[in-house]
């Protein structure tokens, strides 16, 4: 479950205005193997509060819950211990450049001390399923925009997180990766996982009626 | 191959293969094996000058083969006699011809007997005495006036504290040294960091602990101080080899060159400095890199 109440951000060390508050009062829960999108127009506010939900960043005020821990309470152990649970793709990907497809993609296993028979099965298992199979030895810089970020998704779904958040998935893809892109993460989505999945995208969004929340210059302005 | 990226997951190996770091361990540990052999040469010196030197007693007699002040046999007899039944003397033997012109024919020339000196006798003796020698000079000086004692003991402190400041300035030179290798490191960690700044961000959001990431840079470092302290000895040692076959003289019969002329303490040395600059490496990156992580969420 994640859970927010009347939760502020503000980042410290930009040189704005002091009322540069990037979220205002949000509140919202998503039940345990929810789906919820996150829209809004750009600046809106959409990164900033998926990089709460994966304990990037600290709120100013609120309250959060994820997984079923109040993250303000969590020791830098726990914290480090709730993020193995939370599978990110970032929209800048955050790939290694210095491992190669398949090495990115282990790096949350190998982290989580999994024995390397299991990372070879599910690393390749993962690798089949967003279609880089092919692909393993291949450094970031060799990799398209598109692929490097069906390397991105696979390393945040291989250590089969109980959360998923993923901010812009679909920037870089076409049309029919996209379509193969949700048709994974509805999959683990059935399987228990809750998502929560920031997009610009929204023909993507009518053809997956799931609930919405929508943000406006740090404001939540729609929730369902 | 997956087990070796495995072992270098955070690519440590490009980001902290820093030449610096080695070289300057290296260059540290030199320093110390010099430091720490200069002392134990020292120590070695001292200890065995000092134990001869301090109980030693040097009895002049000029004009040994004059009357005594009591006139019954030589001046040299008497101071013989007298030394005889003091229970604080021992070993008393009058010094040979032959051993009076080893001494001091590099100042006289071969023979002194040939240049028609007079020379004093001397005595040479250990003292056993608890309290000063003085008392025995005194005593000296009535049964045959002129006589000079000489003790060894200010000789002896002499050298003590001589020893202790050279030790002192020895150990001086160990700290420093030890702060500067840490320093060495905690500059080559932050720049790795820096170096390493997204990946360690991306790890760190993964959920890497600080103890993953701390372990990792520690284990580098070890390995960098481990190799360049090592070759910054085994360095030095020849140079100290090199220095007691030039100190061999004072420091007893000259033996054969080289390495195996150290002392065991100092060939130790090859593994006790390098193990110490491990240990300064990996207590160095763990506070470097803990403390710089705590600046992620
Ligand atoms: N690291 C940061 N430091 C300062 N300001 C930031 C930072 N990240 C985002 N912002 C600001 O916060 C607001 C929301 O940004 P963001 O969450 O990235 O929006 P979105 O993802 O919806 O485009 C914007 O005004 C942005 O400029
Ligand atoms: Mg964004």
């Amino acid at each position: 479950m994640v859970r927010f109440d009347d939760v502020w951000l503000r980042y410290q060390h930009s040189g704005r205005a002091p009322e540069a508050d990037a979220l205002r009062g949000i509140s919202f829960e998503i039940e345990d193997g929810g789906f919820r999108w996150l829209t809004g127009p750009s600046g809106a506010g959409k990164t900033s509060l998926l990089k709460l939900i994966y304990l990037a960043e600290h709120p100013a005020r609120g309250r959060i819950e994820i997984l079923g821990a109040r993250a303000a309470r969590a020791t830098r152990r726990e914290a480090a211990m709730l993020r193995r649970r939370i599978g990110v793709v970032y929209q800048d990907f955050r790939l290694l450049p210095q491992l190669d497809a398949y090495d990115n993609v282990a790096l949350p296993m190998r982290l989580a001390r999994r024995s390397e028979t299991q990372v070879q099965a599910d690393v390749g298992e993962i690798l089949r399923w967003v279609g880089l199979a092919h692909r393993l030895h291949a450094r970031p810089d060799e990799l398209s925009g598109g692929e490097q970020q069906r390397i991105a998704i696979a390393r945040a779904v291989v250590a089969r997180p109980k959360l998923l958040v993923a901010d812009e998935p679909t920037g870089n893809l076409d049309d029919e990766q996209a379509e193969r892109l949700m048709l994974l993460i509805t999959a683990l989505n059935k399987l228990g996982t809750t998502v929560i999945v920031a997009t610009h995208n929204t023909g993507l969004v009518k053809r997956y009626p799931f609930p919405r929340l929508s943000l406006e210059h740090g404001r939540l302005v729609h929730d369902g | 191959m997956m087990a070796r990226r495995r072992g270098d997951l955070l690519g440590l190996r490009a980001a902290l293969a820093d030449r610096l770091l080695p070289v300057l361990v290296g260059a540290m540990s030199f320093l110390a094996t010099l430091a720490i052999g200069g002392a134990l040469a020292c120590a070695t010196l001292a200890a065995g000058w000092q134990g001869n030197i301090e109980t030693a007693l040097t009895i002049q007699v000029p004009q040994p083969g004059n009357p005594d002040a009591a006139n019954d046999g030589t001046r040299l007899a008497a101071v013989q006699r007298a030394l005889a039944v003091d229970p604080d003397v021992q070993n008393a033997a009058v010094m040979s011809t032959a051993e009076m012109n080893k001494l001091i024919s590099p100042w006289l020339g071969s023979d002194a007997a040939s240049l028609g000196l007079s020379l004093p006798a001397v005595i040479t003796a250990q003292w056993r005495g608890a309290g000063s020698a003085d008392t025995l000079g005194a005593q000296l000086q009535q049964v045959s006036p002129g006589t000079l004692v000489k003790t060894g003991a200010m000789w002896a402190q002499r050298v003590a504290a001589l020893t202790t400041s050279l030790q002192a300035c020895a150990l001086a030179v160990l700290l420093v040294v030890a702060l500067v290798a840490a320093a060495v490191v905690a500059v080559a960690t932050r720049s790795g960091l820096a170096q390493l700044r997204e990946t360690i961000d991306t790890v760190h959001g993964l959920g890497a602990l600080d103890s993953d990431i701390a372990a990792r840079f520690a284990a580098r470092a070890v390995w960098l101080a481990l190799g360049g302290s090592f070759g910054g000895t085994l360095l030095a040692l020849p140079i100290l080899a090199w220095l007691a076959w030039l100190a061999a003289p004072f420091t007893g019969p000259a033996r054969l060159g080289g390495f195996f002329n150290l002392p065991p303490a100092l060939l130790a040395l090859a593994l006790v400095l390098p193990a110490c600059a491990a240990l300064i490496g990996w207590i160095t990156a763990q506070f470097t890199v803990r403390g710089w992580l705590r600046h992620l969420p």
